[in-house]
């Protein structure tokens, strides 16, 4: 029997609010931990499982939130400018809010257009950085900390006890998973679940990969200074101290124990670490006979454990055993008629669309493309074929501004491409597909291919987390679907996209970029891979489009599918066109026949 | 034809799967000791992946026999240690460091075993390729294309290898280069190396190789002595798609 | 501040500037070769430093007994794989018996060579070189364990690990030196006078076998085999597992090289500074910092960089001692701000 989400949901919330009435109050205070800590560690599922970055730093974001209220409340005499916020938690919270959303968009701006191990590295820096500097500073008590915070009331009612402040916890931290799950199943969503795996492809579908990177940066940020404003105010005492790089790496320590690509694994892993690092406390000194912090060596143990047996963390384990159903298709679900997304003015037939002239690509001695000129019209399909290694990709690259080239030109609806980014290009038309397969094997057909028509929607982060888009996003839906059953999806869309046989997932690239409205598609090997009869339904599929006035550009080494398909063919060897025309008068030129099969000496 | 006791490699029902995609289903292949043999076939066929998974560097099932032993999970490492070695299509070399470190570096595991004759090798390789020898202090990432491919068959030849596997040796590089290339690959048989050449450029694998095998789609199309092959007709069409054109005619 | 202050403040730069660059250098290597990022570098320090230290108060330190239980779970995993192919094969190789027989040996030898001598009598150079040979085994027998069978996962998923190995090495520091800190004997006690200043021998003997040192390392890079075999697996990894160079040995080298620089670094200081078990991180984030503006890659300017952090730290140490950390731990920031600047491709998954 499955149960439903929703019942656990609420069976959940009933235990909460009944526990503090229960419970003893020492079991109240670890609860009280738990929800803060699982509130960081939900920034980190965030920033880790979903978009793939490291933070070790996050300790000193809840450090920030936690100072900034602690200084606004307790000091006397504040500077003028800062005068209007003093002595109230909730007017410190803003402040606390902005201020370390400042400094998230600055350290994020450093970081995060580098490669992976830069950002692990500089949170590393920062977080022992902002550590000394709360130790340091003398306004900030240095290393003797901030007492007597005041209590915040809520309502007229003030959260004196830990009994009380345990509801504002679990009700904030129930707030940001509803948030962060909302995020995650909108545009914006989709966009930053990409950035594991995916961003070369979702650069080339209009996304700003480096935009979705600071969004969640930030976002991770924030929780952790809103849990380090409620942590002041509930111990209504701090110090440096639970702000250091040890806390840091213990933060990161329970998302990836609790499993680090779920929402729920934060509260898991909060939970576990949290709990057996009391037992383990009580237990160690009596064992190893002396006092100190031999928890650690468990810890370190245990996550180099998980690493090698379960990287995905306990909840992946846990959900197997329990008997829910948690994937949640209802937010996937058509939801009665919605608007149609508006769509370009397609060009007339026989309109020239792309045009490359005399590009020449060199890779330092080498020339991969040499004075390679070629044209492809709206309603046309044209083969850019060749033997291995001649400069066919590269060519490609050229076309679709990965790439720019040496000398020459590409231009692109009239347009030159020089200087344009991939993301500009889409937007103005342009959609591909890629020889390796690039989708994101986790998330359904229908989402996938709904990244492709990322640039028709605009609505942002904020109306996303609050489920204000709904209608656009069920008109993305909607168009996402439609293509989908164009191309002959439409029995998959809730499948996840990595069960798809090769075929199938090519076919998905396809209605991918159909999402975006092109009107010039540019396909990367479109058959490898596919069998005889998929084969034929794709030719199938792009006479359709061909006699819709799409222009598309295929790169292909099928040589049976090109011939019964494609107006025109271009043959590269040695980076140079050796010969352009019908199927027919390819087949039989014999310099193509010789540059296939070697010179016949 | 071919005596078992002859055979350098012997390969049984090779099967090589990306996820659900099988790249190669059965493959059987030999290669007898002091021959050429050839593996033709159009782009995709799994030419690569098959000189992949007789060397470790991919997982597969089947049969690996080198050298008259069973190789129970074929391991590069081990392999190259026992006398293969692998030119790859592309080239892998050091790019950074020298023409002759690449080239020393091709003897490391004899240098490891004790083996000190590194120098005789050394001088054979220069002797066999001058161009390198001039090129010798270099960095291996400033060669042309053609020096770079010498430079990876001297790199493995550095390895005394008893059966040499290149795979698409003439890619991108001009007919000029290409015939010495293939110069170079009589040359070798001449001295005793066996070798397993795959390539796309078929008319001169075919001239130079005692066998030949044609993969399509992943499976062994066609095999036979090259010179017979070399005449065929279906080879051709098997490249430029020829082959459902064919089927028409037939049909009509 | 006068002339006086400054060679001295410039003493203390240089010396912990020449710790940090091999720290530094270390880490560019074990990074470059298997993509690990080192973060137990520093631990190496602590505990070469701190086994020194309890070898000279006379105590056999009970690192010995934790190297051969490593051992003994190394040997067990080699000779169930052994058993487990040779099974597949027919036919056994029992090679990895006898490898298995001198590793325990040798930790017998040590543990016997720990109990029986009088620690604290023997010559510094004998202490030194027991030291030494007890803690660099850690090096290979750790990446074995931990690292060897995830050798393929996502750089991620390494550092990760790193991490971890890291927080736990900490606390077996705890667990086998206490929380005391510990300082050794100097080499020399003689000083020895630049123009007015008097300055510690034990300076000159770090600067020294720091240079030594990395003179030693470029050779056996730029000269034998072995070193541009290593070289060789961080320019190609393909490349060099072609040429019969497995991932599995240049692990075990450039970690054992890691922990035999580490653990000489702590020898090195811990005449001049008092070490504590959890020291360690600190000094090789410094390290870290230097590698870092090499760009994780260029030598000689992490090198350099890592100098540069012991030069900077000495002197705000002088004008603003507060802000030590924060300013060393601030250096980075420019670098990263112009790589950031100057790099523009997007980062795709390895």
């Amino acid at each position: 029997m499955m149960l439903k989400p929703r019942a656990i949901l609420t069976l959940f919330i009933l235990i909460l609010l009944l526990s503090p009435l229960l419970l003893p109050t020492y079991q109240i205070t670890l609860l009280n931990y738990i929800g803060l800590y699982a509130l960081v560690v939900l920034g980190l599922v965030l920033l880790t499982g979903v978009g793939g970055m490291t933070s070790f730093g996050q300790a000193a974001f809840v450090g920030l939130g936690a100072y900034a209220s602690a200084y606004l409340t307790t000091t006397e005499q504040l500077p003028d400018w800062l005068a209007w916020a003093g002595h109230s938690p909730w007017l410190a919270l803003l402040v606390g809010i902005a201020l370390t959303a400042v400094v998230a968009l600055i350290l994020g701006a450093l970081t995060l257009r580098l490669s992976g191990h830069y950002l692990p590295l500089g949170t590393i820096a920062w977080g022992i950085s902002l550590y000394y500097l709360f130790g340091t500073v003398e306004q900030l008590g240095g290393h003797t900390g901030v007492s007597n915070l005041p209590v915040i009331s809520l309502f007229g009612i003030a959260l004196d006890k830990g009994e009380k402040m345990f509801y504002l916890i679990w009700a904030v931290l129930l707030l940001a998973i509803v948030i962060t799950q909302n995020l995650l199943n909108s545009r914006e969503g989709r966009a930053i679940r990409a950035l594991k795996g995916g961003q070369l492809m979702a650069e080339a579908m209009g996304v700003n990969t480096f935009r979705s990177k600071l969004v969640i940066f930030l976002i991770s940020a924030l929780f952790a200074a809103v849990s380090g404003w409620l942590y002041a105010h509930t111990q209504r005492f701090i110090n440096p101290t639970p702000f250091g790089l040890s806390m840091g790496i213990d933060y990161l320590f329970m998302a990836l124990i609790g499993g680090v690509a779920s929402v729920w694994g934060a509260l898991v892993g909060a939970g576990v670490l949290t709990m057996l690092k009391q037992w383990l406390q009580d237990l160690l000194p009596h064992l190893l006979g002396s006092d100190g912090q031999y928890e650690t060596i468990i810890f370190g143990l245990l996550i180099i454990a998980v690493m090698h047996r379960s990287p995905g963390g306990l909840w992946p384990i846990l959900m197997r055993f329990i008997p829910v159903k948690l994937k949640s298709r209802q937010l996937l679900q058509e939801d009665g008629p919605a608007v149609r997304l508006d769509q370009r003015r397609p060009p007339r037939q026989g309109d020239l669309i792309l045009e490359a002239q005399q590009v020449t690509r060199r890779f330092g001695g080498l020339i991969a493309n040499n004075n390679m000129s070629l044209q492809v019209h709206a309603g046309e399909i044209v083969a850019l074929i060749g033997p291995n290694g001649a400069g066919k990709s590269t060519m490609f690259n050229q076309l679709s501004a990965v790439d720019t080239p040496t000398s020459g030109e590409v231009r692109f609806l009239g347009q030159s491409l020089k200087g344009k980014s991939s993301r500009e290009v889409a937007a103005m038309g342009m959609s591909r597909t890629f020889q390796h397969v690039k989708l994101l094997p986790g998330m359904t057909v229908l989402e996938n291919v709904a990244i492709g028509a990322h640039l028709r929607g605009e609505r942002g982060v904020l109306s996303a987390a609050l489920r204000l888009e709904r209608a656009e996003e069920q008109s993305l839906l909607q168009e996402a679907r439609y293509q989908l059953q164009r191309v002959g999806l439409g029995d998959y869309l809730y499948e996840e996209a990595g069960s798809l046989a090769l075929g199938q997932q090519r076919i998905l690239e396809i209605a991918r970029a159909l999402c975006a409205d092109p009107c010039l598609l540019l396909l990367d090997e479109p058959a490898a891979g596919l069998r005889f009869k998929e084969k034929q339904a794709l030719a199938e599929l792009l006479q359709k489009l061909r006699g819709e006035g799409m222009a598309i550009l295929l790169v292909e080494h099928d040589m049976d599918f090109v011939m019964g398909l494609v107006d025109r063919i271009v043959v590269m060897e040695f980076g140079e066109k050796i010969a352009e025309g019908l199927p027919q008068d390819i087949q039989t030129n014999p310099a193509v026949l010789e540059a296939y099969l070697g010179g016949a000496e | 034809m071919m005596n078992a006791s002859e055979l350098l490699l012997d390969v049984r029902q090779l099967r090589v799967a990306y996820g659900k995609v099988e790249a190669l289903t059965g493959i059987d292949l030999r290669v007898p000791k002091g021959q050429i043999v050839t593996v033709i076939g159009p782009n995709g066929a799994g030419k690569t992946t098959l000189l992949s998974a007789i060397m470790g560097i991919l997982p597969s099932k089947g049969e690996v026999h080198f050298d008259g032993r069973l190789q129970p999970v074929p391991e590069v490492e081990k392999l190259v240690g026992q006398g293969l070695g692998l030119v790859p299509e592309k080239r892998e070399l050091f790019a950074t460091m020298s023409v002759q470190d690449n080239l020393e570096l091709g003897a490391f595991l004899r240098y490891r075993r004790g083996d000190r004759h590194l120098a005789t090798t050394l001088a054979e390789v220069y002797s066999l390729f001058p161009r390198l020898f001039e090129r010798r202090h270099q960095q291996a990432g400033t060669l042309s294309g053609g020096e770079r491919q010498m430079l990876a068959i001297g790199r493995a030849l550095m390895g005394k290898p008893q059966l040499l596997m290149l795979d698409e040796p003439s890619l991108g590089l001009a007919p000029l280069i290409t015939r010495e290339i293939f110069r170079i690959i009589t040359d070798l048989r001449r001295q005793g190396v066996s070798i397993l050449l795959v390539e796309q450029n078929a008319r001169a694998a075919l001239k130079v190789a005692d066998y030949a095998y044609v993969l399509e789609g992943g499976a062994v199309a066609m095999e036979g002595p090259a010179a017979q092959l070399a005449d065929d007709q279906r080879v051709i069409e098997a490249y430029l798609g020829l082959a459902s054109k064919h089927q028409e005619l037939l049909a009509s | 501040m006068n002339f006086q202050i400054a060679v001295l403040l410039g003493q203390d730069g240089v010396t912990n500037g020449a710790i940090y660059a091999l720290l530094a250098l270390s880490i560019l290597l074990v990074f470059t070769v298997t993509r690990i990022l080192l973060i137990p570098q520093g631990e190496f320090v602590t505990f070469g430093a701190l086994t020194m230290a309890a070898i000279q108060s006379g105590k056999p330190t009970a690192l010995g007994w934790l190297l051969l239980a490593l051992v003994l779970i190394d040997c067990a995993l080699d000779l169930r794989q052994m058993w487990k192919t040779g099974k597949q094969a027919g036919a056994m190789n029992y090679g990895e018996i006898k490898w298995s027989a001198i590793k325990i040996g040798y930790t017998a030898m040590l543990l016997v060579l720990l109990h029986s001598l009088t620690l604290a009598d023997i010559p510094m150079l004998a202490q030194a070189l027991l030291t030494l040979a007890l803690v660099v085994p850690f090096g290979p027998i750790l990446y074995r364990l931990f690292f060897q069978p995830i050798a393929s996962a996502h750089s991620l998923v390494l550092l990760i690990v790193s991490i971890a190995l890291h927080v736990a090495m900490v606390g077996i520091g705890l667990l086998l030196f206490g929380p005391e800190g510990a300082r050794t004997a100097p080499f020399s006690d003689s000083g020895f006078r630049l123009g007015p200043v008097m300055l510690k021998s034990q300076t000159l003997w770090v600067i020294l076998v720091s240079i030594a040192l990395i003179v030693m390392l470029f050779i056996a890079f730029e000269r034998t085999l072995y070193g541009k075999a290593l070289r060789a697996t961080a320019v190609n990894r393909m490349g060099a597992r072609l040429m019969g160079i497995s991932p599995v040995f240049a692990g075990k080298v450039t970690f054992a090289m890691a922990t035999f620089i580490g653990a000489l670094s702590g020898i090195l200081i811990a005449p001049i500074t008092t070490l504590y078990f959890d020291s360690g991180f600190i000094i090789s984030l410094k390290g870290f910092v230097g590698a870092i503006i090499g760009g994780l890659a260029s030598y000689p300017i992490a090198a350099i960089g890592a100098v540069a952090v012991g030069m900077v730290e000495a002197f705000s140490m002088f004008w603003a001692s507060n802000y030590k950390e924060i300013i060393v731990f601030t250096l980075i920031i420019p670098f990263l701000l112009w790589r950031s600047l100057t790099s523009r491709h997007v980062e795709e998954e390895e």
